[in-house]
């Protein structure tokens, strides 16, 4: 036995030492396996300042918002009441990955903190196609603190209330906010700042135009024919409104802009938190075994490691009074395992389920899941027969149109290719959240938005839709109108909320 | 290469800014929650951070979300009892059990959260209308007092402490000297050899004695104190009320005073109280109430309980100075009193309420401090006390009060007194 090979340092107490040492050996076990990562850069915080980052949700700058105080505030109270430790790790998707370790943690939780976030969720920011197509990893943190600046450059300059108001209103509308399919560009911080000036003169220009009440000489034909505006229907709210509600001040759409391009940065982020997790926590297992087999780490390292590790991922049943629904990092966790079992001892089932994958190389085959799905797909791909048998899976209907919930599929040979499918919608954001499109705007007329809820399922909206709505009617200007479109195509209005914002200017 | 970054000693408090946001916009919802508060809260303990709830659907940040009804179909774990076909009643609402209808939890919860104490008090003071400078005084920690605290090697003439400085004076020549003594001790020795040889007068002899001289005249030269030697009585400021207060609260619980005219009563006390405390290091408190008879109770009682009948104000009056020569006799105690009353007294007392304030109560405290919680026109207690306020107008206050911000004025001389 060399030196490279000596037992790692015990105990519970941390140094800088130790953990740099840790890094070294776990950075050389992620090697062998072959994980391909961004640099990453470990950052010792206080509770405190854990529960900071927290509040902005694992950013370490944001802007100011009354909501991150919120955060904040329910944040500390379950802290201090015990009713909730604080994660272990918070972990920003950006080059260098940044890792927190917070101070009250013994050496290793540290340890198991730099395997899962430093190594396994840096790995698949760096991989997986959601975040290579649709984040800037070497820009978010650059963009953030242009953020915090313009906003508190316009909070000085128009009021903190006035931005505060436009603020809440545009995170009403973050989660339909995002372009789900479009590709975004990327984010660069010196051509945000360059084109910041000219882009709000240019914007405002082409509202203009968009608004123009001269009269304009257009061919008869055309004239009669009527202009759909948008031509296709918009699915990105905040987009819209950005490049065309009338009355905004140029500052008000950079604002717009700001929140819409932060919701976009955390959209992979929401589609991939099953796999991402379960990514993550196979990779601290797996190489943190690695090392133990290595006579590395000693039994009590072990035991308080595999202690938190079976908390994270246990799976209450479904009548337990811990239960919250299918726990992502237990699926997750499970899944990437039972693959990487599928691979090495494929059973005769597995051969018939998944023929390519059963008997091959399962670090390729792991990579390649692992660049090429999200949440949704990866289910529907991957979810075998013996994971469900193991979780007991089961499917329930509740159609408010018939009197009792019924059972449709449970773990059974009938039932598993319905409840692959269920699962998987379930974890499909297009589902999950309500399909609302821009589909008119009045122009010739009161210049009213006419937004269209396409109903899923007969899903209809929640109680707080009218005062989203609302927040669309303050950035819009003029009366919004919400409509819902069945499943057999038939439109209904559903709300409408009336406002013209120059008459209440002209007011004051 | 790694980079480990240290960033526990960074700023701290990253997410005060948006928690002043917070408060800042929902303080309509954090007022009344402060209001059910001091309802509950005890006297003595307004000086405290609060836990306060607020509706949860005051503060929501809405999105769009589906809500009820439609068709939901939900994947869950831990089978042990289905088959594939069976029916069954949905769960009775507010459980989540194993429906679907709990996706949409568009939470109605209270969001509960900890003020802390200067925003508390900064709610309490507004309701009350104080001043700036009196909201800064009250909510400054303490007073301070000089006290010892060992010496230093600076300071002013008056504070020299002699012993200190002549014995590093001593300590200093004995150190100083020392290589002097030495050189000394061995000329000495060697002048003695010389003289027992018969060779004292020998050219060795006159050069030791020499010698000698010179190294006495250095040792003569060591100054017999320095400004090095130097101490001074060191004095620090430390927080430190000056001593002791016993608070009276008296209040008429007769019939008419009703729960609101006692919430506002509590305010009153409470702003006295925590006048005291920002200047007295203990404070005790004692509740008289009174109808015709006077008794002392617990706060408990003093707020809640609830009599009925007619009112004799100097019961309670004669009550409290009983109590004062039985237990707060000495000079040690300040004492301060605080009334409130509905102005209601029987017609006959009154006369006897101010003789009995000009001779026994008014000599003896710092401060009474009388309101009258009511509308309409003053009635002959107001009229009684307004003589006895003509000639003590430094320690007596009273004032009509028809709402919370009236509360103020009535102690305004006491905290401008204190100001000056």
């Amino acid at each position: 036995m060399n030196d490279d090979t000596a037992a790692l340092p015990t105990g519970s107490e941390w140094t800088f030492e130790s953990i740099e040492r840790y890094d070294r050996e776990i950075g050389r076990v992620a090697a062998e396996y072959g994980l391909d990562c961004y640099r990453h850069q470990l950052e010792v915080i206080t509770a405190e300042q854990m529960m900071d980052a927290y509040a902005s949700i694992g950013m370490p700058v944001y802007y100011h918002h009354w909501s991150f105080g919120k955060h904040f505030l329910s944040t500390e109270k379950s802290y201090k009441r015990g009713q909730m430790g604080l994660a272990y790790e918070i972990v920003i998707n950006s080059d260098p990955c940044i890792v927190y370790l917070m101070e009250e943690n013994t050496l290793p939780m540290q340890a198991l903190v730099i395997a899962h976030a430093g190594y396994g969720h840096n790995s698949f920011f760096k991989g997986n196609y959601l975040f290579r197509t649709w984040t800037s990893a070497d820009a978010i943190v650059d963009y953030m603190v242009f953020a915090r600046n313009v906003i508190a450059e316009y909070e000085e300059r128009y009021g903190e209330e006035e931005v505060e108001h436009l603020l809440d209103a545009c995170h009403a509308l973050m989660s339909v906010g995002v372009d789900r399919y479009k590709r975004p560009p990327k984010l660069s911080l010196s051509k945000e700042r360059e084109r910041r000036k000219e882009r709000g003169i240019y914007l405002q220009s082409q509202v203009n135009d968009l608004w123009r009440t001269l009269p304009q000489r257009y061919d008869k034909k055309e004239a009669e024919a009527e202009r759909r505006f948008p031509e296709e229907p918009e699915e990105n709210l905040l987009y819209f409104i950005e490049k065309n509600a009338p009355l905004l001040e140029p500052w008000q759409r950079e604002i717009v802009r700001i929140v819409r391009k932060i919701g976009q940065y955390f959209y992979p982020q929401r589609q991939t938190q099953l796999m991402n997790e379960g990514w993550a926590c196979f990779w601290h297992y797996t190489m943190l075994y690695h090392l133990y087999e290595q006579r590395m780490l000693g039994d009590g390292f072990m035991l308080e490691f595999l202690q938190s590790h079976t908390n994270v991922v246990f799976q209450p049943p479904f009548n337990s009074r811990q239960f919250s629904g299918v726990n992502p990092y237990a699926l997750g966790f499970a899944m990437w395992r039972d693959i990487q079992r599928m691979c090495q001892e494929p059973t005769a089932e597995d051969r018939e389920w998944f023929p390519d994958l059963a008997g091959s190389d399962w670090r390729a085959s792991m990579d390649f899941a692992m660049r090429n799905f999200k949440d949704e797909s990866f289910i529907a791909q991957y979810l075998s027969p013996k994971l469900m048998r193991e979780f007991r899976l089961f499917n329930i209907l509740d159609d408010a149109s018939l009197p009792k919930l019924r059972i449709e599929a449970i773990h059974d040979e009938q039932g598993y290719r319905m409840i692959r499918q269920r699962l998987a919608d379930q974890y499909n954001l297009g589902s999950r959240e309500p399909d609302i499109q821009v589909w008119n705007v009045d122009l010739r007329g009161e210049r009213s938005l006419t937004l269209r809820h396409f109903k899923y399922q007969e899903r209809p909206l929640g109680d707080s839709r009218d005062t989203v709505l609302k927040h669309v009617a303050t950035l819009w200007g003029f009366p919004v109108r919400l409509e819902e479109q069945d499943e057999n195509g038939e439109v209904s209005l559903v709300t409408e909320v009336k406002i013209d914002r120059r008459r209440e200017n002209h007011e004051v | 290469m790694l980079q480990i970054i240290d960033r526990r000693n960074d700023s701290r408090n990253k997410s005060a800014v948006n928690r002043n946001r917070f408060i800042r916009r929902f303080k309509g919802q954090i007022r009344n929650a402060v209001r059910d508060a001091i309802a509950r809260r005890k006297v003595a303990d307004i000086d405290d951070g609060e836990k306060v709830s607020i509706p949860a659907k005051d503060i929501s940040e809405p999105q769009f979300r589906h809500g009820k009804g439609g068709r939901w179909s939900v994947v869950q774990p831990g089978n042990e009892r289905f088959v594939t076909g069976d029916e069954f009643d949905r769960p009775p609402e507010g459980k989540g059990g194993a429906s679907g209808a709990s996706q949409d939890g568009e939470g109605i919860d209270d969001f509960a959260f900890t003020l802390s104490r200067e925003e508390f008090l900064d709610i309490f003071f507004d309701d009350l209308a104080l001043p700036r400078l009196v909201k800064t005084q009250l909510t400054r920690i303490s007073e301070y007092k000089r006290v010892r605290a060992g010496f230093t090697s600076t300071g002013v003439p008056t504070n020299i402490n002699v012993v200190r400085s002549l014995r590093g004076a001593t300590g200093r020549r004995l150190a100083a000297g020392a290589p002097y003594h030495k050189l000394l001790r061995a000329l000495k020795e060697e002048l003695a050899e010389l003289e027992l040889c018969g060779a004292s007068d020998s050219e060795r002899a006159a050069e030791v004695r020499g010698e000698i001289a010179r190294l006495l005249r250095r040792l003569e030269g060591l100054p017999f104190i320095d400004t090095f030697d130097l101490r001074y009585n060191s004095r620090i400021r430390t927080p430190a009320p000056s001593t002791q207060a016993v608070m009276f609260c008296l209040m008429d619980v007769s019939g008419s005073m009703d729960e609101e005219k006692k919430q506002i009563a509590k305010r009153f006390f409470m702003l006295l109280y925590l006048f005291l405390t920002r200047t007295y290091q203990q404070i005790e408190i004692v509740f008289i109430r009174h109808h015709t008879q006077a008794q002392e109770v617990d706060e408990d009682d003093f707020f809640h309980a609830r009599e009925t009948g007619g009112t004799v104000v100097s019961s309670a009056l004669e009550l409290m100075h009983r109590i004062v020569r039985e237990r707060y006799a000495s000079n040690v105690w300040n004492i301060y009193c605080a009334q409130a009353s509905d102005g209601d007294n029987w017609d006959a007392d009154s006369p006897k309420c101010r003789e009995l304030l000009e001779s026994k109560i008014v000599p003896l405290v710092q401060y009474f401090a009388y309101i009258e919680i009511a509308e309409g026109e003053p009635q002959n207690l107001w009229r009684e006390y307004a003589k006895v306020m003509a000639d003590h107008p430094q320690c007596f206050a009273m004032q009509q009060i028809g709402g919370l911000t009236d509360i103020y004025p009535v102690f305004r001389e006491l905290f401008r007194k204190s100001l000056a």
